[in-house]
């Protein structure tokens, strides 16, 4: 029964990850990146990941796709336009592809990954007690605790270059001066 | 019944040849571009993940924790100088992205 959803799930995720980078309108790739990372969280489910799946349904769905929604609505793209010289491209763009794809598939049906051997297992998510997140939230907070905070600094310095890139002075708009403002003279 | 992880694998690189065919496929739209690295770092999410269950070890799925907060950084910052770039140039073509070129 598993296998099955398994089947559809992943049948869903291909056939709509194909539409992503084939719609002409770029509203309906950010719409079928959705339905990808929706299931993708479905899959999570399947491998006892449920904090991860979570998290892909917030960032992923809740933040990166809104976000992507939002640049595409403010940007006036002609969609015509853009779709002119997509062939051009494709038999470059096919090989490369299909050689990239057969090596990575040679690579995989070749391992033997069919049974984990015993030395390999490392048990950490053993105890069958703790859920998902409180493993997760153990090994975190104590051993990448470093990792943690410097994945911090990188959404920090993420959140101030992209106000600092955006930022722009319009020499229309009507501003405070907190200066002018605290030094203004009662009349 | 158990799914074999060389399923998830295969789901995997299937994804990453697709996301690899749209970076040179939509040359013309940056924003696609983008979505197209979104989709390699999914699959490679995905091999993490597989991976964890399969070695019952939870550090892969921590790596993945990293690998959501970078990509999302990315997202925040590339689709930044997107709208910039469209604020000078009134496009988002690859092919009008050459003031740098000497």
């Amino acid at each position: 029964m598993t296998i099955f959803l398994f089947f559809i799930v992943s049948t869903v995720i291909v056939v709509s990850s194909l539409l992503v980078i084939l719609s002409k309108n770029p509203i309906h790739s950010v719409l079928f990146l959705i339905l990808v990372f929706f299931n993708t969280a479905i899959l999570f489910i399947f491998l006892n990941a449920e904090f991860l799946s979570m998290i892909l349904l917030i960032v992923y769905i809740g933040a990166v796709a809104v976000l992507f929604l939002f640049v595409i609505m403010m940007l006036d793209i002609n969609v015509a336009k853009l779709r002119k010289s997509f062939l051009n491209y494709l038999p470059l763009a096919s090989l490369i592809g299909f050689i990239i794809f057969l090596e990575l598939f040679y690579v995989v049906s070749q391992s033997k990954l069919d049974i984990a051997d015993e030395a390999s297992v490392s048990l950490n998510i053993g105890d069958k007690f703790l859920n998902n997140t409180k493993i997760i939230g153990n090994i975190l907070y104590t051993d990448y605790f470093l990792l943690f905070q410097l994945s911090g600094i990188i959404l920090l310095v993420a959140m101030i270059g992209a106000i600092l890139l955006t930022l722009r002075k319009r020499s229309g708009a009507k501003k405070q001066n907190i200066h002018d403002q605290i030094l203004r003279k009662n009349k | 019944m158990e799914i074999p992880v060389l399923y998830y694998l295969y789901l995997s690189i299937i994804i990453f040849t697709i996301g690899l065919v749209g970076i040179f496929l939509n040359r013309k739209n940056l924003i696609v571009l983008l979505m197209s690295i979104e989709l390699i770092l999914l699959s490679a999410n995905i091999n993490f993940v597989s991976f964890s269950y399969f070695y019952q070890n939870i550090i892969g799925q921590i790596f993945v924790f990293f690998t959501l907060s970078v990509s999302a950084a990315e997202a925040a910052v590339g689709l930044a100088i997107i709208v910039i770039f469209f604020r000078k140039k009134d496009s988002i073509h690859v092919d009008d992205i050459n003031v740098l070129k000497g």
